[in-house]
């Protein structure tokens, strides 16, 4: 039987950036710092699954060394799982809760394109704007905080 | 998602103003403070990064920076096109994630989740996490004080600013000598 727990996936988006958790919720085994979920319940979550070539997600394969560390008992180990993607997690157990970050060479690796990421957000009356339906014109982007 | 908008509606913009209670800008353009202006040129190519810059003199006593001499360079660029940098300028100016910078969004996003659960007491663990891996992150360590019940004005920003303002490695913007430029 497993414990509920939610997974965020907070990774990066195909399309432009839009605000919203990604979470799932998903049953999980615990033991001690340890996390594990079903395999299909990885997949449904995060769109991963384990092939024989390795970890896959779509076209996309990371080769699994010592996929016994992976591929438990108990189902996907979560720490390690994440750490084969080279993606960050962010863990609170207690909480039963986690959130997979984006890696640092995917993030930097676009910014050095100099392509200006795109994103879609909302104005205080609700309409989305998106940076991309600015081509054409020189754009200004400031980031201010409310503080 | 109110929190901006007395600013918002006292200046009452002709520009788009959004507002980005997740911090998806924060994470795409790695911004580690704010105010920060980027300019983007007509073909959506990043041509001068990161640059903390302020529209005002208000707190000018307190940061030292003048917004005028900034000012008359976004209208230089509007009108011509210059001061945009060279593509190598852009990347030699422009701050990157690392990979602990990102586990510190990622934990961010854990305690602002939690936060929003009514988990405060997790989201805190979280915050401050997320603070110690990226001390010179201040969308995280003052951003998070008035989520925390603190005050971002108040004794807590101080003991921050004790460690010195997180900074963007950009030169410093000198007045411009061209008069057509004050019009």
């Amino acid at each position: 039987m497993g414990t509920k727990f939610t997974i965020i996936d907070d990774g990066p988006r195909d399309q432009a950036g839009t605000a919203g958790f990604r979470a799932t919720q998903v049953s999980a085994h615990i033991d001690g710092e340890r996390v594990s979920i079903p395999a299909e319940e990885i997949e449904s979550a995060l769109g991963w699954h384990l092939r024989d070539e390795g970890l896959c997600r779509g076209e996309v394969c990371m080769p699994v060394r010592e996929r016994s560390t992976l591929a438990t008992a108990n189902g996907i180990d979560l720490q390690n799982f994440a750490r084969i993607l080279d993606r960050p997690l962010a863990i609170d157990i207690a909480e039963r809760a986690a959130v997979l970050g984006t890696d640092a060479g995917t993030r930097r690796g676009r910014l050095e394109t100099l392509e200006a990421p795109d994103f879609e957000l909302p104005d205080l009356q609700g309409r989305t704007h998106r940076l991309s339906n600015h081509r054409g014109k020189k754009v200004l982007l400031i980031a201010h905080a409310s503080w | 998602m109110d929190d901006p908008r007395p600013f918002i509606e006292k200046a009452n913009p002709t520009h788009p103003s959004v507002i980005d209670t997740e911090h998806v800008v924060a994470e795409l353009y790695h911004i580690v403070n704010v105010p920060t202006m980027i300019w983007i040129d007509e073909n959506g190519q990043i041509c001068r990064p990161h640059d903390t810059q302020f529209g005002t003199d208000i707190f000018t006593a307190f940061h030292g920076k003048h917004s005028g001499p900034y000012l008359d360079m976004i209208r230089a660029w509007v009108r011509d096109g210059s001061g945009a940098m060279t593509a190598k300028q852009v990347k030699e100016h422009q701050p990157v994630p690392t990979a602990e910078s990102q586990l510190a969004r990622t934990e961010r996003t854990l305690a602002w989740w939690l936060q929003n659960q009514g988990r405060e007491e997790a989201a805190g663990r979280h915050f401050d996490r997320a603070g110690e891996l990226a001390p010179q992150d201040w969308t995280i360590r003052r951003g998070s004080l008035p989520i925390r019940g603190k005050d971002p004005f108040g004794d807590d920003f101080f003991t921050l600013a004790a460690d010195g303002a997180p900074e963007y490695p950009m030169e410093a913007v000198t007045p411009t000598k061209d008069p057509a430029a004050h019009s």
